[in-house]
């Protein structure tokens, strides 16, 4: 039989959709197929979507699995608004997704699952597959469990392992769609199932299925080729945020000669940088899962007391339970860093999707003046600058630092250029020597106005710290009023002082013009996505994103002060410009918000962006 | 292998005065703290431990403020989570001599969570629960070990509330050190001080102690000079438990429970009272001790528990140390670099 010549379809990038149950192995496939796609020197960027149920019952809408990726030749920033293809794997996910799918895309299902049973319990009234639902689409048929039960067959595997290796039928078609050589593939799969040779070579069995049906079938007509510009040089990997995080603390503590401590408890979405530093004890990480979030910031903050650079993770509802004890790292001014992946609030919330609703919690949500460093990473592979400069500042400025990321930099992941650790700025711990004459635990550097930081064993520098108001200099406890007014000015005045050593706010596009979009942290990928669409058609826009939010950029106000109007984007109510409103009040603000547990499209940030320019806001 | 108890030859003899501060001590006139405080002052100095190594960690309360009147390293916290930071301090740094300093609210009402956690982990510090069953520094509430009854600020009434043995709680959360002191015995509580800081894991002494404003006299009954002795009973590893002012009581083991009796009566020798063996893993007669209250029993007071058991920092330790030595990654950048990377 002939294998007919298929036309090749030249993309700059695409977006790609798995989606099926829980259970179905969409995440693996995501995994796998957007590791080959790095492979071959594409950009790449991905999303999982997932239920925060482990596995709803199945065909439902509430147990759909989610994993999108954008494959693209470089500068690929988001994950995309839109797929080109979809996996569906049953009529739920078909239901959840069409959504989310351009006209025209490929749509490749198991049509074995489209019963009157599965289609009716994913909400569909008639069989999507024969109403006119999937008009306008390239839809790819395949039986694909009955193909994938023949293909394993041989093996001998019970019906329920067998059943998992389906999702490999799909991503088998999707190799040939992108001419992806399946070698990649199968090493993943021999990676992936490194102990159970039987299970790889099932997966494998089916991949390879999945590619030679492809081949065969009349449906594709087309196959896809990313432009390879191979401007992309150096080393590289796939990378998310949660890892970024986990490494940028480690890259922390090897460059500051400080242990690193972790003191956390298990939450979504921020577990996985929990997991990660727990595997790294060969690197002498030390780990300490504790039996709730408080004990989590408390012994994060003992550690930090004894010389160990003492980090905590958690997310909203942690955040909540952390905030007394964040006030003791304020007042006993230890270094320490707390992550808190933000996720859909208030409460349990939407504890797998993202937002950025923790903003004020942040800045303020302590007893008392209660200042600490907060900042934003803006990608899943910038997590590990961030994380890298919220141990320096909180070292070197003896402060509690809140690193701020989501749900979507934490699971999402994206290319990361391997930096060498060695040309990381310096961290220089303010160790006070051993034995210095007349130490006070709260004399301060002039310049930066932090205290010293002397450590338990260390001869001749014994003190006492505490939750209690501290005298000036000597650490005392004090009731003094006088002395309290000035240790909270001397606390917030310390913190201000970081401005002086962090980089300044960066404008993407003209320093002057008609509007500035404002976004902060993990918007970043779908702001300047948007702004620079904008730029190219000649619009007057221009993109700034902050990292620092207290204390902000030194040059946050002559920034503002370049355009005719300020419009901040956020995934809150407005949480940004209700903080830059009350600090620079003089600027009119106008507000673009979403609060649906999802990222911003690219394409509702430029109607917004459009709106506001053609003076329709 | 970690000891924390290596003395050299070549440190210097340390006395109580080496711990002694400038700074005025502010608890109430007539307070126990007080010979607690000067307690452990005379225990340091025998634990072989250099003045530096030593860190005390308090949470909140009267007894919390106890880390600023000693001479060593000191940290006062956040209410009833004193555990959780010295345990972050002694899996820092395991090389330390660890000290909390708590309160029956402190420990056992706000700080439950984290005092049963740090038992079951068996975390290597001493943990000195002052038990006065009352809440002194927010001036006379109820605290979980008050006895049921008692009329307080918040219980005008007298409280409906079961209370809190705390050497029970020690012991269903696996504790492998209890020792219950009284604040009107120096001497005993120095020694008793000075056996659980040479405890591998966590030590927990109770020491009954008088809020002389609040609650005062809530342990007169069994703690008073002229009744001690019958309602007292001291334990020491190896010695038959006897106790009276004739030294002619003792405790059995029958049906199931512990019974007084009288020497002499009933054809009762001295050989046939239990001998107290506080290193047997076995909880059983630890438990039973530990719950005896006056008037049925005499209050158990010393040494109950000390079976030794490797503690959490130092199996993490032996973890880290182990896996720095088999892993073929020795740095971040190695790390980063293996696996999926990339040359583009």
């Amino acid at each position: 039989m002939g294998i007919k010549k298929r036309k090749i379809i030249e993309l700059e990038d695409a977006v790609v959709k798995f989606a099926g149950d829980s259970g179905d192995g969409m995440q693996m496939s995501g995994a796998q197929f957007s590791d080959t796609s790095a492979f071959v020197g594409n950009d790449i960027s991905t999303f999982p979507d997932y239920p925060s149920e482990i596995r709803a019952p199945q065909g439902t809408i509430a147990g759909v699995s989610g994993f999108q990726v954008r494959i693209g030749s470089k500068g690929i920033k988001t994950p995309g608004d839109r797929a080109d293809v979809l996996v569906a794997m049953n009529p739920a996910a078909l239901k959840t997704n069409l959504k989310w799918v351009k006209l025209g895309a490929t749509i490749i299902i198991d049509s074995d699952s489209f019963d009157v049973k599965n289609y009716q319990k994913a909400g569909f009234n008639s069989d999507p597959l024969e109403d006119g639902t999937l008009d306008g689409f390239n839809v790819v048929r395949a039986p694909i469990t009955y193909l994938n039960f023949t293909a394993v067959k041989e093996l001998g595997l019970d019906s329920k392992t067998a059943e998992k290796t389906k999702n490999q039928f799909a991503v088998g078609i999707l190799y040939w769609l992108f001419d992806r050589n399946l070698e990649y593939g199968e090493k993943f799969l021999d990676d992936r199932f490194k102990t159970k040779p039987v299970l790889a070579e099932a997966n494998k069995k089916v991949l390879r299925a999945g590619y030679h049906y492809a081949e065969t079938i009349e449906t594709l007509e087309s196959r896809f080729q990313i432009i390879h510009r191979g401007e992309r040089k150096g080393k590289f990997r796939n990378i998310t945020g949660n890892t970024a995080v986990a490494w940028g603390f480690i890259a922390a503590s090897e460059r500051s000669g400080r242990p690193l401590f972790l003191g956390s408890y298990p939450i979504t979405p921020a577990s996985e940088i929990l997991q990660e530093l727990a595997k790294r004890k060969q690197l002498g990480v030390k780990v300490f899962q504790a039996e709730d979030e408080i004990a989590g910031i408390n012994s994060a903050i003992g550690a930090s007391f004894a010389g160990n650079l003492g980090v905590t993770t958690t997310s909203g509802p942690g955040l909540a339970l952390k905030s007394e004890a964040l006030g003791l790292a304020v007042i006993t001014e230890i270094p320490l860093v707390l992550v808190d992946v933000q996720r859909g609030g208030p409460s349990t919330g939407l504890p797998t999707k993202t937002e950025q609703g923790d903003l004020m919690q942040a800045l303020y949500g302590r007893s008392g003046e209660s200042p600490a460093v907060v900042i934003a990473a803006s990608s899943p592979s910038d997590c590990f600058d961030y994380a890298y400069m919220a141990c320096k500042i909180a070292i070197e400025h003896m402060t509690p630092v809140v690193l701020l990321t989501d749900g979507y930099l934490a699971n999402g992941s994206e290319l990361w250029n391997i930096p060498k650790i060695a040309d990381l700025p310096p961290i220089v711990p303010p160790i006070v020597p051993d034995n210095t004459p007349d130490f006070k635990p709260y004399r301060r550097d002039p310049q930066k106005l932090n205290r010293f930081w002397a450590i338990p064993g260390q001869e001749g520098l014994r003190h006492r710290i505490g939750s209690l108001e501290k005298e000036d200099v000597t650490g005392y406890v004090s009731h003094d009023p006088l002395n309290h007014e000035k240790m909270v000015r001397l606390r917030e005045e310390k913190v201000q002082r970081v401005a002086n050593y962090v980089p300044e706010l960066k404008v993407w596009g003209e320093p002057t013009g008609d509007l500035l979009a404002v976004g902060w942290g993990g918007t970043y990928g779908a702001m300047i996505s948007a702004v620079e669409e904008l730029q190219q058609q000649g619009k007057s826009i221009s993109l700034a994103q902050f990292n620092y939010l207290k204390p902000l950029p030194r040059n946050t106000e002559a920034v503002l002060k370049g355009f005719r109007k300020i419009i901040i984007c956020e995934l809150n109510m407005g949480q940004f410009a209700m903080y830059l409103s009350a600090l620079y009040p003089q600027f009119k603000y106008l507000r673009y918000n979403k609060i649906q547990g999802l990222p911003f499209m690219i394409e509702e940030l430029k109607r917004k962006f459009n709106q506001v320019l053609e003076g329709k806001e | 292998m970690i000891t924390k108890n290596d003395t050299s030859s070549s440190q210097p003899v340390l006395t109580r005065n080496d711990f002694k501060l400038d700074q005025p001590v502010k608890w109430c006139a007539g307070c126990g703290d007080y010979a607690i405080l000067s307690a452990v002052q005379n225990a340091l100095p025998e634990i072989g431990m250099k003045k530096e190594d030593i860190v005390f960690v308090s949470g909140i309360g009267c007894s919390s403020r106890f880390p600023y009147y000693i001479n060593t390293y000191g940290f006062h916290g956040l209410h009833g989570r004193a555990a959780a930071v010295a345990t972050g301090i002694k899996i820092a740094n395991p090389m330390l001599s660890v000290w909390i300093v708590t309160g029956d609210g402190d420990s056992m009402a706000i700080g439950g969570n984290h005092f049963i956690h740090i038992l079951r982990r068996n975390i290597d510090v001493n943990i000195l629960i002052f038990n006065n069953k009352i809440y002194g520094l927010t001036k006379g509430q109820y605290s979980p070990t008050s006895p049921k009854g008692l009329i307080t600020k918040t219980s005008p009434d007298g409280t409906i509330e079961p209370p809190f043995i705390p050497g029970e709680l020690a012991m269903g959360a696996q504790g492998t050190f209890f020792a219950r002191a009284l604040d009107t015995e120096p001497k005993q509580m120095t020694d008793i001080f000075i056996k659980a800081a040479q405890h591998d894991g966590t030590s927990v002494v109770e020491i009954l102690q008088n809020c002389v404003i609040f609650n005062n006299k809530i342990h007169q009954e069994i703690t008073g000079k002229d009744v001690k002795d019958d309602r007292v009973i001291y334990l020491e590893h190896g010695k038959p438990m006897i106790f009276g002012v004739e030294h002619d009581k003792g405790l059995v083991l029958r049906d199931f429970g512990l019974q007084v009796v009288r020497i002499g009566e009933n054809g009762i020798a001295e050989k046939d009272l239990l001998v107290h063996d506080a290193f047997t893993p076995d909880i059983a007669l630890h438990y039973l001790l530990t719950r005896m209250t006056y008037p049925e029993f005499p209050v158990a007071t010393g040494v109950i528990r000390s079976f030794p058991c490797e503690p959490y920092d130092q199996a993490l330790e032996r973890q880290v140390i182990r896996s720095m030595e088999e892993s073929r990654i020795k740095t971040l950048e190695g790390l980063i670099n293996t696996g999926n990377v990339w040359q583009l």
